[in-house]
């Protein structure tokens, strides 16, 4: 594994109260102190305020320094101990990538601690697991984290990257044959476009925005089965509103909601229905458009209306888990809690609520949340670092530097990007040379 | 019969390959037997008579910092250099030249005469000499049996050669020669991994039956550089131009009506060829909406009339292949020396190497060249360099020397070939390289010689020479580092006119230097910056060094993260499936590949950084159990 000082977050996933930062490497030290101020006393926690880049707080919390090499690692060490929950800590992550740290891999602070010689022989086979299980639900959460618009950008964004070397590569690899190749100026010029596609992508995934928003989960029902009560009914209780407002469509609500912690991103969908004026609809166009990007679907049927539960399956998206809610229990009579068949609530009394609540902390986990969030940093963390080998490159070409140079900025940046969407090899790219252009005179 | 004392290294065959392997093994002072079918075609140029080109010329140039052949011989005869990339970097700028056949053949054999150690040969090699597992000599045609402590095989296309001339083929090595039949069977009975490649060649034409008048001319350069650090400056023969003709839709049309007879399509051939040299045929289908394809006419020498038509290579049967020529422009009269052809031939894995080019399974044999999977003079140049010392390193119980990827375009290719292995013949790219702006014609003497000088290629005399070379580029370095320009300093407004633009604060000569509009010259114009180094060389590396400078430390810290791990040795019968957590596709990969480090492991196309890690937690514990 490369070198360097890596953070994560070590406590287990989840709803606990308290959240752990670890870090571990040769810059541990600089990096806390650039967040805490100084170091406390060896082994000894210190109640600090952690400072964001602006120097505004993003949490307050103990601080625990272990120089090496008397620490888990045997590398220095710190902790941060803030509150829990994937906003904070995902906060506190991004503001230690900025200051140079990178994200441990699966399992990387006991490897480090084993080759070290912190951790005995017999642990041996636990490092191997916690590697492969980790790389493993990283995989999975990474898929998740690439699902949607952001997957999109990022695969226009490596296409263009890829033409673009294609071009520069060819020109400079077979320079001796009559190729039509670019212009410095139209390299330049693509090299602009570029930056600019990198600059929407990374506005596009938001810069926290976006992971604040956290998973996404869409109402969806027939007119008049209770889906907005029971949107209401999620937010009513101990789950906090952070934010409504009327979504970029006519027809879909987004709210916010934290449910112990665990950020959820609710769109409340216009009925479906068949037929229905123009605007109707489109509404309803849009509903399905939000239901095929959400993480789940709460599919709300009216209990007291035995006719309800016959919407056709082909309009639900193959890809998304769908719960079926069965409303208005209190008029159909049926009990209240979870069931085979799905969950039976009644959104006018709060009946079975707790359990619909429960139910979407179960399947939406806050495991999943947290390995989203982490791979969300990382593919956002690979796009900087793209963003910056891009502008390397645009600079390099508009003063006329050698193609060599943008060449090798550009071949970096794929390499980031190549972190998101998997590595283009030298043999991709001279097979895309060589059924680009006719090589060989 | 035995003959002869006996040998430390016999080098089979008499290519590229063949000659640099037994130059470098018997200059390092081992004594060294060269074996050839025909000692007349020692150095033959069988494909286009051309040297160098981006990613070769480089290759030429780290061949001749290591003491090798390639470069000097080049120097003696070659007849047009150019130097490729003149508008990009100095990283991507490269060499080629355009080479006269029988004055290259001649500057090979005359530099292999300079080497005592080396004695020549003219036999067969029918049978390689195992015992305990190891080879230890080879057996020849006429019944002789030869015993070395090591032997390097680069016997080229001559392997189980078969060539196409439409739907004629015969079994044959290149340009003539017979093929190692006997041999190719015996080692395909060894428990060596086979495959198969083809090439081709285009038609040869008489120059005298050529229109020039009617085509483009393309000279050489006005200064004809040189490859080699060794020539002195007055070896370039007289200088002559290429000329430049198309293909045309006629030419198309011939080719299109006559595809069926070709052994390409009819399927009588099933090597894989270089996607990057296809036949004119392959052209021709592949890119159906071009309506001409570019065609070098290169001549084959001073004294010879005949020319190379680079760009028609092709198996098409001869009728067809006179149709096709007469059509082209200037080509109209043309008569056809001798016909294209495509060969097939056995090549072994190179997966089934050591990076050191000795073969895993059977210690004391090394390959270089064509038989190791790659196409090219300079790239079976370069493996002959490569196996002929570790051949003579072996024999003198030295430690193998293993170039690394950011040490050397030697150091790609063998890296690539032994990890990666290929399935169409392996052409050096400088996109390869990912220390491209490293690994640069300019400084490979710089790279390499202190590599040279340890396993004893470089002279007392030549290596003074190249440590004052270097100590100048360090002390100049050092002097614009430390040489400060004020504001003040400038004087006047003609100080700050060759600057370009006003200097705000003071900066030194070093920062001024990496303006990308500041040259040499410029630079020591200025108050208390001159006068510098007399020899050009010098401030062109300082130059090189400054321009490159954020990406040399970028590439050098990318270099120190890999490296801590990369030399972990793999042992050759480390059971991947007792390796806990590596999935079975991983498992599957690296059982293929038998990476020799951990390193080589990493760079396996499908292999993760977690496999990786799990490899190295195993090493680990291996090692831990046996000591304790």
């Amino acid at each position: 594994m490369p070198d360097g000082t890596i953070c994560a977050v070590a406590t287990p996933p989840g709803r606990g109260g308290i959240g752990v930062v670890r870090l571990s490497g040769p810059d541990t030290a600089a990096l806390t102190e650039a967040v805490v101020g100084p170091l406390p006393a060896p082994r000894r926690a210190s109640m600090r305020r952690f400072a964001g880049d602006d120097g505004s707080a993003i949490d307050a919390g103990l601080v625990l320094w272990f120089p090496g090499p008397q620490s888990f690692t045997g590398e220095d060490v710190a902790e941060l101990h803030g509150h829990g929950g994937p906003v904070v800590m995902d906060r506190l992550l991004q503001r230690l990538l900025g200051l140079g740290a990178r994200l441990a891999t699966p399992g990387e602070f006991s490897h480090r601690a084993y080759l070290n010689g912190r951790i005995d022989l017999t642990r041996a086979e636990a490092i191997a697991d916690l590697i492969e299980a980790g790389s493993e639900s990283a995989a999975r959460a990474a898929v998740r984290s690439l699902q949607g618009e952001f997957a999109a950008t990022i695969d226009a964004l490596v296409q263009r990257l890829t033409d673009l070397r294609v071009h520069l590569e060819a020109g400079i690899d077979f320079a001796d044959e009559p190729l039509e190749g670019l212009a410095l100026e139209d390299v330049t010029r693509q090299v602009e476009g570029v930056a600019a596609e990198v600059a929407t992508t990374r506005q596009a995934a938001g810069r926290g925005q976006q992971l604040q928003e956290g998973l996404s989960v869409v109402i969806a029902g027939r007119p008049n089965a209770g889906k907005s009560s029971l949107l209401n009914a999620l937010a009513g209780r101990d789950a906090a509103i952070v934010t409504a407002l009327a979504g970029t469509t006519r027809d879909v609500l987004e709210s916010y909601l934290h449910i112990d912690g665990l950020p959820l991103r609710v769109l409340d969908t216009a009925g479906l229905r068949e037929g229905g004026d123009v605007v109707e609809q489109e509404g309803v166009r849009r509903a399905h458009k939000a239901m095929a990007a959400a993480d789940r679907i709460l599919r709300v049927v009216d209990d007291s209306d035995p006719g309800d539960e016959a919407l056709p399956p082909a309009e639900w998206p193959d890809h998304v888990p769908v719960t079926t809610v069965y409303n208005k229990i209190d008029r159909s009579g049926r009990a209240a809690g979870e069931s085979a068949a799905g969950l039976a609530v009644s959104a006018l009394t709060g009946d079975g609520m707790d359990a619909l609540r429960g139910h979407l902390r179960a399947c939406l986990g806050a495991d999943d949340t947290e390995a989203v969030f982490i791979a969300r940093r990382r593919h956002l963390q690979a796009l900087d670092a793209a963003a910056g080998q891009i502008d390397e490159a645009l600079a390099a070409a508009r003063a006329g530097a050698g193609e060599e140079l943008i060449a090798e900025s550009l071949a970096a940046a794929q390499a980031s990007l190549g972190e998101i969407t998997g590595a283009v090899s030298t043999e991709d790219l001279l097979g895309r040379i060589f059924s680009t252009f006719c090589i060989g005179k | 019969m035995q003959f002869d004392q006996g040998y430390d290294v016999i080098v089979v065959g008499g290519g590229h390959a063949g000659t640099e392997a037994a130059h470098a093994a018997a200059r390092m002072g081992a004594r060294t037997l060269l074996l050839t079918q025909s000692l007349e075609s020692i150095g033959q140029m069988s494909c286009n008579p051309a040297i160098g080109g981006i990613g070769k010329g480089h290759l030429v140039r780290e061949i001749d910092a290591m003491g090798g052949v390639m470069g000097r011989a080049a120097d003696r005869a070659g007849i047009q250099f150019r130097t490729l990339n003149q508008r990009k970097g100095p990283a991507v700028q490269a060499t080629r030249a355009q080479a006269d056949r029988s004055l290259y053949r001649q500057a090979v054999r005359s530099i292999l005469d300079e080497v005592p150690a080396l004695s020549l040969f003219q036999d067969t090699v029918h049978d390689l000499i195992v015992e305990r597992d190891q080879v230890c000599g080879v057996v020849t045609g006429m019944g002789l049996e030869l015993r070395a402590a090591a032997v390097v095989l680069t016997v080229g296309t001559f392997l189980g050669g078969t060539i196409h001339i439409g739907d004629h083929n015969r079994r044959g090595g290149r340009a003539g020669d017979g093929p190692s039949i006997a041999l190719a069977e015996r080692l395909r009975a060894m428990p060596l991994r086979v495959g198969r490649l083809k090439t081709g060649t285009p038609p040869r034409i008489d120059a005298a039956s050529i229109d020039y008048g009617s085509l483009d001319a393309q000279p050489g350069d006005d200064q004809p550089v040189y490859f080699s650090r060794w020539s002195r400056g007055d070896e370039h023969p007289r200088q002559v131009p290429c000329h430049i003709t198309h293909t045309n839709a006629d030419s198309h049309a011939i080719i299109r009506a006559a595809l069926h007879r070709s052994p390409m399509y009819s399927g009588e051939i099933d090597g894989v060829g270089p996607r990057y040299c296809p036949s004119i045929e392959d052209k021709v289908v592949r890119f159906a909406d071009r309506d001409g394809h570019q065609i070098f006419l290169e001549p084959e020498g001073l004294d010879t009339r005949e020319v190379y038509p680079n760009g028609i290579s092709t198996s098409l049967p001869f009728d067809v292949q006179i149709a096709m020529v007469r059509s082209i422009r200037g080509l109209e009269q043309a008569h056809i020396t001798r016909p294209g052809y495509a060969i097939e031939y056995d090549y072994l894995d190179p997966r089934d190497l050591h990076p050191s080019l000795e073969s895993l399974q059977l210690p004391g044999l090394l390959l270089a060249g064509q038989i190791n999977g790659t196409t090219g003079y300079e790239e079976a140049g370069a493996q002959g360099l490569l196996a002929g010392i570790n051949a003579a390193a072996r024999a003198g119980g030295l430690s193998p020397w293993v170039p690394q990827r950011h040490e050397a375009y030697i150091g790609v290719l063998v890296d690539d070939l032994t990890t990666r292995g290929t399935r169409e013949p392996y052409r050096m790219f400088t996109s390869r390289a990912e220390y491209r702006l490293h690994l640069r014609e300019d400084n490979a003497d710089l790279r390499l010689m202190p590599v040279a000088r340890a396993y004893g290629l470089i002279s007392d005399a030549a290596w003074t020479a190249f440590a004052t070379y270097r100590d100048a580029i360090e002390a100049e370095r050092r002097r614009l580092e430390k040489t400060w320009l004020r504001p003040a300093d400038l004087g006047d407004d003609h100080g700050t006119q060759r600057l370009g633009q006003p200097l705000r604060r003071e900066q030194s000569l070093m920062n001024l230097l990496k303006r990308p509009e500041m040259d040499y010259a410029t630079l020591l114009s200025l108050p208390g910056a001159g006068p510098g180094p007399d020899d050009p060389a010098v401030c062109r590396q300082v130059l090189i060094g400054a321009r490159y400078d954020g990406y040399l430390k970028r590439q050098s810290d990318q270099v120190a993260r890999q490296a801590r791990h990369e030399d972990e040795p793999l042992p050759a019968d480390l059971d991947y499936h007792a390796v806990a957590g590596l999935s079975a596709e991983v498992c599957e990969k690296l059982h293929h590949h038998r990476p020799a480090t951990l390193g080589q492991a990493g760079r396996i196309p499908g292999v993760t950084p977690a496999a990786v890690a799990l490899l190295l937690v195993h090493l680990r514990r291996g090692r831990t159990r046996q000591s304790a």
